[in-house]
This record gives structure tokens, C-alpha cells and sequence, in this order.
């Protein structure tokens, strides 16, 4: 068994990492997986959430928003709508986020769809829990339905 | 023959155009490079992304529960031309070749019988096709504030098709965009977003590699990713038309200089044969004028 898979992490702007890792946790729709070389062939959508590498350089980990994961036998390509280094991420981004959810939440509450509302509050929970996660938890969260 | 004053005059204004064009054409080659990193980033996730769309679609496309986006409407009688041009000119037959592509298609679509829309992402484009088609415009999107194109962009633009094809707008949806070659040839390109078309010659070669798990379910998988395919193919197309803009201006300025410096030698001996002629003249006056003393 192989004790490495090549991780390749890309947005659509740039490739942000391209390495060979160990395990790489990856948080799914449908609840956190950790991939580690040979892996069942899967194919998973993200929710918003922190992607952790590990490799023989130590771990790394990134923000991410949207997109899917492929994890093959040797292989995994993570394809991110946005993606940024956890060490790059301030304030000012998870605030930009939590904002644009909350938005996108207000406007499918007049829509009256109950899925979508669902699904767009799922999605500033998920943002808020992330700026908590990261200790960058504004005060505007008090505030937050 | 034109005076002195006047050809001076002349050979000074064609070289401060020379410098202008030079100057463009610099600014271009630096903006092209650019480009064309932005361009060759935003490859790898294209690539992957359609990989995977072939196989998820080849595997669900028979089903009747298949998204709209994918199979289709059931008819093709409205068409969406989405036209990307420059939001600037100088730049050859760049944004010319994509507008009459985009015309040579509606002309087409109209002598089918059917009804053409156009979404005009770019000023050019709409100043080209105003004339012909101004009824059909139904939208413009654009892009002079923006300095540098980011996903964000390209997902403003797909979110307006989609709430018109949701609206019930219209059936196929076609962009229109420059593909970059190199500096000198860009090839005018169309490329039908709605339904969706997968490389299917790529997918077939990733779909038996390996059979995936789907996490949630593949429908589920395809109904979300299907809108990101259209906000990827347009990011990827105004990438190569950001490419393909700066290398047209490039060759445009490159040409432009070129004339000019022909047209300065013209005029330099022209200036010199008159400014001959006049000593010429001068002398023999000054001769004639001894002579008769």
C-alpha cells in the first residue's frame, strides 16, 4: 500500500496546491471524510469548511466554499469555487462570507421555497461555525438568526 | 509639392503616433503575459471539472429524471447568443471576427425560423451588432470596471443566464469568445453551454478508469454542479478572450508602428528633396542675379 496520493487542490483562478500528501480530511455535504491513499473511488460535493492535508512537510490547511472532491486510488483533486490558505484568511473574508450568506438567506426567505431557505441557512451556519472554528468570530454573530 | 513648414509638420505628428503605438503595443505584450497565466491557471480546474461532468453525465443522461441543464428543454426554437467582446477597440479584427461569427449564427438560427436572443457581455460587441439586432438584445453585461477578471465575474454573468433559463427564456444557450492560439491567430469560437456538451472523447477515458462512489447521490452530485459548469465554461472563455484581445492589440500595434516608421521614411525624403530644390533654386537666383550685374 502506498503510504502517499497526489493531493491537487485548484480553483478556478489558480492551482494552490499540488503535492503528495498522507491523508487529507475533507469536509463533505453529507459530514467530514478523511481520504488516505487507496480510498474507494468517490466523488463528493463540499459544504464550506476547512480542508486539512497532511504530508511528509507537516499539515496544511485551507479554507474552502463550494465545489467537489474526486478521490481516486492514487489520486485526489479537490476543485474548490473558492479556496484560500487557512494563513491568508482575516477577518475581513469570513466577514465578507457570513455577509454574502446572510444575504442570500434574506432573499430565499421571500421566495417562499422551504428547500432552498434550508439550504441557505445551512450555509451561514456553516460560514458562522467557520469564523468560530477559526477564532475570528465577529460580534455581528450575536446578531445572526 | 507641399512646403517645408507642412511636411515637417507631417513627419512630427506621425512620429508622436509611432510612440503612441509602440507605447500600446508594450502595455499590451506586458498585459498579455498575464493574460495568459490567468489563462493557463484556470486550466487544470477546467479540465478536471469537465472530466468529471462527462462521466457523471454519460451515466445519468439516460434517465428521464435528468436537470433540464443537461438534457435540454425538449425544444430548441429560442436561442440565447451570449456575445463576448472587448470593452475596448484598437485591437485588429479581434471583437470584428467574434461579432460577425455571432451574426453569421443568428442569420442562420432567423432563415431556421428560429428566435434569436443576444446577451452582449462586452461594449464592442454591442456597438457591432446594434444595428442588425437591436431587437433581439435582451441584456449587457459590463466589464470596463473590472481590472482584473476573477471567478466572481464569470459567476455574475452565469447566474443571469440561469435565471432566464429558469424563467423559461429560452433553450439553448451558445457563448461566443476568442479562442487564443497565439499572438497573431485567434480562432472566433462558439460553444453551446445550455444543454450542457462534455468532451465526450475525455470522459470515456475517466469513466472506465475507475467507478465512483457518489456522495450524496449522482443527481443530486450533477444538479449542482451543472450551473458551476456554465459559470466554468464562461470564466474560461473570457480568460481566452482577455488572452486573445491583448495578443490581437499586440500585432495590431506591432503593425501600426511598423507603417508608421515607412511612412516617416517616405515623408523625411520627400522633406529632403523639396528642402534640395529650394537651395537649388536659391542658387541659381543668386547666379543669374551676379551674372546680370
Amino acid at each position: 500500500m502506498a503510504d502517499t496520493m497526489q493531493f491537487d487542490l485548484v480553483s478556478p483562478e489558480r492551482r494552490l496546491a499540488s503535492l503528495q500528501a498522507s491523508a487529507v480530511q475533507i469536509p463533505g455535504a453529507d459530514g467530514d471524510m478523511t481520504a488516505m491513499p487507496d480510498h474507494a473511488p468517490t466523488i463528493t460535493t463540499l459544504r464550506p469548511g476547512i480542508l486539512r492535508v497532511e504530508s511528509a512537510e507537516g499539515t496544511s490547511e485551507y479554507l474552502v466554499t463550494g465545489g467537489f472532491a474526486e478521490i481516486g486510488a492514487g489520486s485526489l483533486s479537490v476543485l474548490a469555487e473558492r479556496a484560500l490558505p487557512v494563513t491568508e484568511v482575516n477577518r475581513e473574508h469570513i466577514d465578507e462570507m457570513i455577509e454574502e450568506a446572510r444575504t442570500a438567506h434574506a432573499e430565499t426567505k421571500e421566495s417562499g421555497d422551504h428547500t432552498i431557505v434550508d439550504d441557505a441557512a445551512k450555509l451561514l451556519a456553516d460560514m458562522e461555525a467557520l469564523g468560530t472554528h477559526m477564532g475570528l468570530a465577529t460580534e455581528s454573530r450575536a446578531a445572526a438568526p | 509639392m507641399p512646403n517645408l513648414k507642412d511636411l515637417k509638420n507631417r513627419i512630427a505628428s506621425v512620429k508622436s503616433t509611432r510612440k503612441i503605438t509602440k507605447a500600446m503595443q508594450m502595455v499590451a505584450a506586458a498585459k498579455l503575459r498575464r493574460a495568459q497565466e490567468a489563462a493557463e491557471e484556470s486550466r487544470p480546474y477546467a479540465e478536471r471539472f469537465n472530466a468529471v461532468m462527462a462521466g457523471l453525465a454519460a451515466s445519468v443522461g439516460g434517465s428521464d429524471t435528468a436537470p433540464k441543464l443537461l438534457t435540454g428543454t425538449g425544444s430548441d426554437q429560442v436561442h440565447l447568443l451570449v456575445v463576448m467582446t472587448a470593452e475596448r477597440g484598437l485591437c485588429g479584427g479581434f471583437n470584428a471576427n467574434i461579432a460577425k461569427l455571432a451574426r453569421q449564427h443568428a442569420d442562420k438560427l432567423v432563415a431556421d425560423g428560429k428566435t434569436v436572443k443576444i446577451l452582449t457581455v462586452g461594449k464592442k460587441g454591442r456597438d457591432a451588432l446594434k444595428r442588425e439586432w437591436k431587437d433581439s438584445f435582451v441584456g449587457h453585461v459590463d466589464l470596463s470596471e473590472v481590472k482584473r477578471l476573477s471567478y466572481a465575474d464569470a459567476q455574475g454573468i452565469a447566474k443571469e443566464i440561469l435565471d432566464r433559463f429558469d424563467a423559461g427564456e429560452f433553450d439553448v444557450a451558445t457563448i461566443f469568445f476568442s479562442e487564443f492560439q497565439n499572438v497573431v491567430t485567434q480562432i472566433p469560437t462558439a460553444q453551446q453551454i445550455i444543454p450542457a456538451k462534455f468532451d465526450k472523447a475525455e470522459g470515456e477515458a475517466e469513466g472506465t478508469a475507475a467507478i465512483y462512489d457518489y456522495e450524496p447521490s449522482e443527481e443530486a452530485i450533477l444538479a449542482e454542479l451543472l450551473p458551476r459548469g456554465v459559470a466554468t465554461a464562461i470564466f474560461s472563455g473570457l480568460l481566452e478572450n482577455g488572452a486573445s484581445e491583448q495578443g490581437a492589440r499586440m500585432s495590431a500595434m506591432d503593425n501600426a508602428t511598423r507603417n508608421a516608421g515607412e511612412m516617416i521614411d517616405k515623408l523625411t525624403i520627400e522633406y529632403n528633396r523639396s528642402r534640395q530644390a529650394v537651395i537649388t533654386n536659391e542658387l541659381i537666383e543668386i547666379i543669374s542675379g551676379a551674372e546680370a550685374l
